[in-house]
């Protein structure tokens, strides 16, 4: 893979920036669309300003069949000829790009702000007018289907459950759902912007709270970062706690999820089950650490709590308690005719609209396509014990609730194993300073997908730069293609299928 | 419909005993923090410039806490050469207003309930409309789960509704991002008078991790009164049960809780 145009590098690796291959803009765009027609996938792209005023662009490009990740540079001015034409999964970077940097994509299709937030650098004149730069969130053009008996629907920011905010625009003819446009940045709070120049004190909590339901997804795409840097090895044991957590983060959501998607079809027994169940998985998290959401559990270097005989013992025997009634629990779902009835043939997303969009995760899976980063890209503990991808071809509701079952089974087993057969050693180790003038590239399979993050150093070995890309950056498209041709009244049943994270795309 | 009766039976009766007993929590919950003031010197600041969020101070007194930023990482802990600090089972954190959250190690005050008027207008029947205001989705899982069959909120009269209007108060997460400040004013307006603020977790209270980002307005009091503070990052689901029922007097009056545990 590694060419004059790109370098080939691990899941989990850092390289000095020096070694990336800077290309024309020509040149990086042909090899960009040229490799994601190939197959491959963007993972992160995004620019990096420069003293000259100029910006960086970087792309991560992830292979899985061969488990490579390339990496690729261009520099750019106040403008560029955009990929998305060419190369769909670039749009939402594309918006990005242009609200972050003030660089203008052009020929992209539909160029407006995804958070709406004051470009990072004053001199920058946005990639639109002034006017559109300083409008509130959700105050935009929105697509617009005109004719007779054609009407919009707007939804949020505040909605009526307890979630997180976020504005749905729908365009309907009657019941039906032409088209759906959603428009995030209510929960904007500047995590990139203050991880510069990092790390801080603070710098751990802020990506354990980039999104509060994957606490130990965030820390572990960080830590492992951070320790790529510092070129730090990990003891084994520590390895697999943050493996057990990882795990037991997709259990509680997972578990929730189901739940959840049998209380929006009016299933209310597997609803009541597994609002309680979620909470089983919960404390058993907390049983490892004292949090229910794995805060400060993992660590640069490690974990900072160790698992003795006895917790061990403790959390196997609540692990079986909890999935043994989750079996019964989730049981009822598969085997009533009306919840099938609901969930078949809703919010289908075609295979071939999540190759071209680039979704992935348990989305992505449910569209038939093994994308897994435990499996793909594997680091950590995954390098060693692997876990079956599970996936379904429909696409639907029912895909996107069954992959999440299925899964269930298979990390429940993972945690069972990895606790009944923990390493000896510690489970933690000192990590040095990082090295200066390095981009770092990690990945990891949160429990809605993969979570990428980018750390590019400073001569100092301080945060230049440090991006994140949450799986629902990806994958807020598909929930949107999902909508398309449905009823209105399905959105929630669909949206939950997807459980999105506002937070983690807001950052 | 056997399979769903047979999962009935199975699944059996799972609502806690709480507030009749006292909730069990894992051993490795951290809640109040306690300081040895006879262990610390209060000279070498190394608990200050390890809090994440400056939520500790120290002074000829010895060392205080702001409960109201303070994340529960326990990094203090980890830091104070001495051992001075460590974090105890007391869960009962909420507290009515924002000066009492600052706490100097000695005894810890419960929240006091509404007055005697309040309490006969929410006592029985407490309508709330949960905004998040770029909370990062763990204070507000744990407050949906207070409706899962386990808390069963509804026995205390406490509902969360679809509508601002439908509502007696808010309940407020996350440190409220300027993408989010007018969507609560415009909510908090549409509740009917008299109405209830309630803020829930570091972030609401103080900014949390994000306090001074320009993207934020530091918690929920720089925009709206608030009437019940409940700390925790994000507060175990019996804190801010506890709380709850603390201001609607349904929980016994505040005496000296037990300490050290």
């Amino acid at each position: 893979m590694t060419d004059a145009v790109s370098l080939a590098v691990h899941n989990g690796s850092a390289v000095p920036l020096s070694e990336i291959p800077q290309l024309s803009v020509a040149e990086w765009r042909a090899h960009v669309i040229a490799s994601v027609a190939a197959g491959a996938r963007i993972a992160s792209y995004f620019g990096h300003p420069l003293a000259g005023g100029g910006v960086r662009l970087f792309a991560v490009l992830a292979h899985g069949d061969s488990g490579t990740l390339s990496l690729s540079a261009a520099e750019v001015g106040a403008n560029f000829q955009g990929l998305t034409p060419e190369c769909e999964q670039a749009h939402w970077f594309e918006r990005e790009l242009a609200e972050q940097w003030g660089v203008k994509p052009e020929g992209h299709p539909w160029l407006k702000p995804i958070r709406f937030h004051a470009p990072y650098r004053r001199s920058a004149q946005g990639g639109w007018s002034a006017a559109a730069a300083a409008a509130e969130p959700g105050v935009t053009d929105f697509f617009r289907v005109a004719g007779e008996e054609v009407h919009q629907v707007a939804v949020g920011p505040v909605h009526a459950g307890i979630i997180e905010p976020g504005h749905f625009r729908f365009q309907c003819h009657g019941e039906r759902v032409f088209h759906l446009e959603i428009a995030l940045g209510y929960q904007h709070r500047g995590i990139e912007r203050a991880l510069v120049g990092g790390p801080t004190k603070r710098t751990l909590h802020q990506l354990e709270t980039l999104a509060g339901d994957t606490s130990a997804g965030h820390d572990i795409a960080y830590c492992e970062a951070v320790e790529a840097l510092a070129g730090a090895r990990l003891p084994a044991r520590a390895e697999v706690v943050r493996g057990v957590a990882l795990e037991l983060e997709r259990l509680a959501n997972h578990t929730g999820d189901l739940g959840a998607l049998a209380g929006d079809v009016a299933y209310l027994p597997t609803a009541a089950y597994c609002g309680r169940i979620r909470g089983e998985f919960l404390n058993l998290t907390a049983g490892l650490c004292g949090s229910r959401f794995g805060r400060g559990l993992v660590r640069p270097g490690g974990v900072r709590f160790d698992v003795d005989c006895d917790r061990t013992a403790d959390l196997l025997t609540l692990l079986g308690r909890a999935c043994d009634d989750l079996n019964v629990a989730v049981s009822l779902l598969w085997d009533t005719p009306s919840v099938g009835a609901r969930f078949e043939r809703t919010g289908a997303v075609s295979r071939a609209d999540c190759e071209r969009l680039g979704l992935v995760g348990l989305a992505a899976r449910a569209c038939g396509l093994g994308r897994d980063v435990r499996h793909e890209f594997p680091s950590g503990i995954f390098r060693f014990v692997q876990i079956p991808t599970c996936t379904w071809n429909s696409g639907d509701v029912f895909a996107r609730a069954y992959v999440r079952w299925l899964e269930i089974g298979r990390s429940a087993a993972f945690v069972r194993e990895q606790l009944s057969a923990l390493p000896d050693g510690a489970v933690g180790a000192e990590v040095g300073a990082l090295a200066p003038n390095h981009l770092a590239v990690s990945l990891v399979e949160g429990w809605r997908g993969e979570i990428c993050h980018v750390a590019i150093t400073d001569a100092h070995g301080r945060f230049a730069q440090y991006k994140v890309v949450d799986p629902s950056f990806h994958n807020w498209m598909g929930l949107a293609l999902a909508l398309r041709g449905e009823e209105i009244s399905d959105f929630p049943l669909c949206n939950k299928s997807f459980n999105l994270s506002y937070c983690g795309h807001d950052l | 419909m056997l399979k769903a009766l047979r999962a009935r039976v199975l699944q059996g009766h799972r609502t806690t005993t709480f507030p009749r007993q006292e909730p069990s929590l894992p051993d490795r919950f951290r809640g109040l923090p306690a300081f040895d003031q006879t262990k610390c010197r209060g000279v070498c600041p190394q608990c200050v410039d390890a809090c994440p969020t400056d939520a500790i101070s120290m002074d000829a007194h010895g060392i205080r806490i702001d409960l109201g930023r303070c994340l529960f990482c326990t990094e203090c802990a980890d830091a104070c050469p001495e051992g001075a600090i460590r974090y105890t089972a007391e869960y009962r954190l909420a507290r009515r207003t924002r000066q009492d959250l600052i706490f100097a190690g000695r005894t810890w005050e419960l929240a006091e309930a509404l007055d005697a008027e309040s309490r006969r207008l929410f006592g029985r029947s407490l309508k709330l409309r949960q905004v998040s205001a770029g909370g990062c989705n763990g204070c507000e899982a744990d407050v949906n789960v207070l409706n899962t069959v386990v808390f069963d909120l509804g026995r205390f009269g406490i509902q969360f509704v679809a509508s601002p209007r439908h509502a007696d108060g808010l309940l407020i997460t996350g440190p409220v991002t300027r993408n989010m400040r007018r969507a609560l004013e415009k909510t908090y307006e549409a509740v009917p008078a008299p109405k209830l603020v309630i803020a829930v977790g570091a972030c609401a209270i103080s900014g949390g991790p994000y306090r001074d980002h320009e993207e934020v307005c530091n918690g929920a009091d720089a925009v709206l009164p608030v009437d019940l503070y409940i700390p925790g990052c994000p507060p175990h689901p019996f804190t801010i049960l506890d709380g709850l029922l603390r201001l609607l007097g349904k929980r016994e009056p505040a005496q000296s809780p037990e300490r050290n545990r």
